[in-house]
């Protein structure tokens, strides 16, 4: 097993580099000139130089990249242009504030999830099936920046329960776990738990419905268990599968929703990337979608690693 | 018969999910004693399975309708339900399926699903226990190294292995009466022959009844007490082993007989050579089932179902023209 994870963990790494180069590359290949926000339009041609000697854009290409990634190696990711703070700094930020709304989003969504899908496979074919498909679907296809404006609109505007946006009264800078702050997590967590829930449930029930199917629950039955002994049975067999989609799905939802962050004006990375991209930040955008990307590979990771415990089947070689 | 552990009653079971209601046992009545092997012989589809999940009611049963009576060791398993049924399966009749690969949970160990079982039916017993017992019902079906093999899964076994796991689980309560479905089907040749005798040694020792359901003619010679013979859903013929082989009066068996004649093995050959093709179950004639495949059947035959006609010591043909057949 350990030297499974190893050998996994290894074979992450040339993932990682390519990841490091398309992240690098992304600054080159967009278009523009990547001082082209910080200098007044009229700059001249010397002071324009110094700026790109300055920030290294004058060197070839290879040296760029190993400069860059010697710093990054070392936990510099760059300086983000509007705001002259460390980009690590202005992503740790968004990253707690996302961390915060997605975990929330996927307990939500995990949990109705699996119920859903565990009543729909135990039922399969019946109206309670139906009706738990149909909130999936729903779930999956509605947009959810729509979805997350109907919710404000009911929960907030007309009812007046829950705060429509922000992340509480002192903003993102002053966050505690009381009421007051966490009820402004409840509307872009719900409206973000839908995505989770749809497809998680989807995938619950196929997978309630298939393992019902198979022969050893007759023998399960045959031995003597209850349903309740069975369920069980059915939940270890359908656990490696859950979870990894879970932990996928975590993995989306960390990415940050540009749409719900927006929406919700949540500070996370969603909103962070939004803002990079408006604001021509390059070294934030490059930051940003590089420690994304890191999260990914190594959720990705943990997921694999995780499914292989969790299911026998799979060699431990 | 006063003495019997198993008393299956005019059972009838009809599967009612699809478009057409499939008879797939049509009013089988067999009577088991204790110590004895019933081989229930038949074609592909002729109910025997269907008979067998019937003792331990595995049927779904929104999908389908169950009538007779079943008396197991005293119960009567039609009335079982809930807890009281779950307490009868796998403590008074176990049973043992034809691909332990599929039967078997693919994400529980054997020494798992072993003592699971036995804290299910005796919660008294410790973890530790249930284990020593899993592995001494290991060693009683001589699975080699079986310390590791408790630990192993379901695919990490060879398919004899697999089998003995499977027979050591439905001993793990020492149950009363044993149902082996077509228990070396799925084996080669050599593991079939291991398995068998290995059954039919622990069926000996434990005093095990036993209905053991085959397709071979050759494995039903060899570890029962009596053959009853199945077609369509109904039990055509039942006999000691040596009445029905020598002495056949239903012509059913007569042609599966006479087909493992011209083969001219002792085993192995499948009953698949008598012509014309077993009854849409969904659409049986009113009369003998086998009739449409009869060189003897005459309108009589196509009228009515052919009443038991006891030949004595216990060897009941369904048939009109047993005068013909003798
Ligand atoms: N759950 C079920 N629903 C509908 N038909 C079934 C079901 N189980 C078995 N049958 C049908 O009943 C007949 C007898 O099947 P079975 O007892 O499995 O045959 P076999 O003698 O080969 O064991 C077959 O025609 C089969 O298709
Ligand atoms: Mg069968």
């Amino acid at each position: 097993m350990i030297l499974y994870a190893t050998k996994r963990v290894l074979l992450t790494l040339p993932i990682m580099l390519g990841v490091t180069i398309v992240c690098f590359a992304l600054v080159h290949l967009a278009p523009g000139d990547p001082l082209i926000s910080v200098l007044p339009p009229d700059a001249s041609q010397s002071i324009k130089e110094q700026m790109m000697a300055l920030y290294g854009f004058d060197r070839p290409y290879h040296e760029q990249f190993l400069r860059w990634l010697w710093r990054v190696l070392q936990g510099d990711i760059g300086t983000s242009i509007r705001t002259g703070r460390p980009v690590s700094t202005e992503i740790s930020k968004a990253v707690g504030n996302t961390l915060m709304l997605a975990a929330l989003a996927t307990c939500i969504g995990f949990l109705l999830g699996t119920l859903f899908g565990f009543v729909a496979g135990y039922f399969r074919d019946t109206w309670i099936d139906k009706t738990a498909s149909a909130l999936s679907v729903f779930g999956v296809s509605v947009p959810h920046y729509w979805l997350g404006m109907v919710l404000v609109i009911v929960f907030a505007a007309t009812l007046g329960w829950l705060p429509p946006t922000g992340a509480g009264p002192g903003g993102s800078e002053d966050w505690k776990w009381d009421w007051v702050h966490f009820k402004y997590l409840i509307l872009p967590a719900v409206t973000m738990s839908v995505i989770p829930m749809g497809i998680i449930a989807r995938t619950v029930r196929a997978l309630v419905a298939e393992i019902l199917s198979q022969e050893f629950v007759v023998g399960l039955r045959a031995k003597g268990l209850s349903e309740v002994g069975i369920f069980g049975h059915v939940v270890k067999n359908a656990a490696p599968t859950a979870l990894a989609v879970m932990g996928i799905q975590l993995g989306y939802l960390l990415g940050g929703s540009i749409l719900i962050e927006t929406v919700f004006a949540w500070p996370g990375t969603g909103l962070l990337l939004n803002d990079a991209i408006f604001q021509r930040d390059l070294p934030l955008l490059q930051g940003t979608i590089l420690v994304l990307a890191m999260f990914f590979v190594v959720l990705n990771l943990a997921v694999d690693v995780m499914q292989t415990m969790l299911d026998p089947r799979i060699q431990r070689a | 018969m006063a003495d019997t552990v198993l008393d299956i009653r005019n059972l009838r079971v009809t599967f009612t999910g699809g478009a057409k209601h499939v008879r797939a046992v049509d009013g089988v009545d067999l009577a088991v004693a204790p110590g004895e092997v019933v081989a229930l012989l038949g074609e592909s589809g002729s109910g025997k399975s269907v008979t067998l999940r019937s003792v331990l009611r595995l049927h779904p049963e929104a999908k389908t309708r169950i009538a007779g009576s079943i008396v197991a060791a005293g119960v009567d398993v039609m009335a079982l339900t809930g807890a009281a049924l779950a307490d009868f399966r796998g403590k008074t009749v176990s049973m043992i399926f034809q691909e332990p690969m599929l039967a078997l949970d693919p994400v529980y160990s054997l020494g798992q699903q072993i003592t699971e079982s036995i804290r299910k039916h005796e919660p008294a017993v410790s973890a530790e226990a249930a284990r020593r017992r899993a592995f001494e019902l290991f060693e009683q079906v001589r699975i080699p190294s079986p310390e590791r093999r408790l630990d192993a899964y379901p695919h990490e076994m060879s398919g004899g292995m697999r089998q003995r796991a499977m027979i050591a689980l439905a001993l793990a309560c020492n149950p009363k009466v044993l149902l082996a479905d077509e228990p070396t089907t799925a084996l080669d040749a050599t593991v079939q022959v291991q398995i068998l005798l290995l059954l039919r040694e622990l069926q000996r020792n434990l005093n095990l009844s036993m209905i053991f359901v085959t397709h071979d003619i050759g494995v039903g010679v060899e570890v029962a007490d009596r053959i009853a013979v199945m077609y369509a859903g109904r039990i055509v013929e039942i006999g000691a082993v040596r009445d029905v082989i020598r002495t056949p009066r239903h012509p059913y068996t007569i042609g599966l007989l006479s087909t493992r004649a011209q083969g001219g093995r002792l085993s192995g050959n499948r009953l698949t050579t008598i012509s014309g093709s077993p009854p849409d179950l969904a659409n049986l004639p009113p009369g003998c089932a086998f009739a449409p495949r009869c060189a003897s059947a005459s309108a009589a035959c196509r009228e009515a179902a052919p009443a038991p006609v006891d030949l004595g010591a216990g060897h009941v043909v369904r048939c009109i023209h047993t005068a013909i057949t003798a």
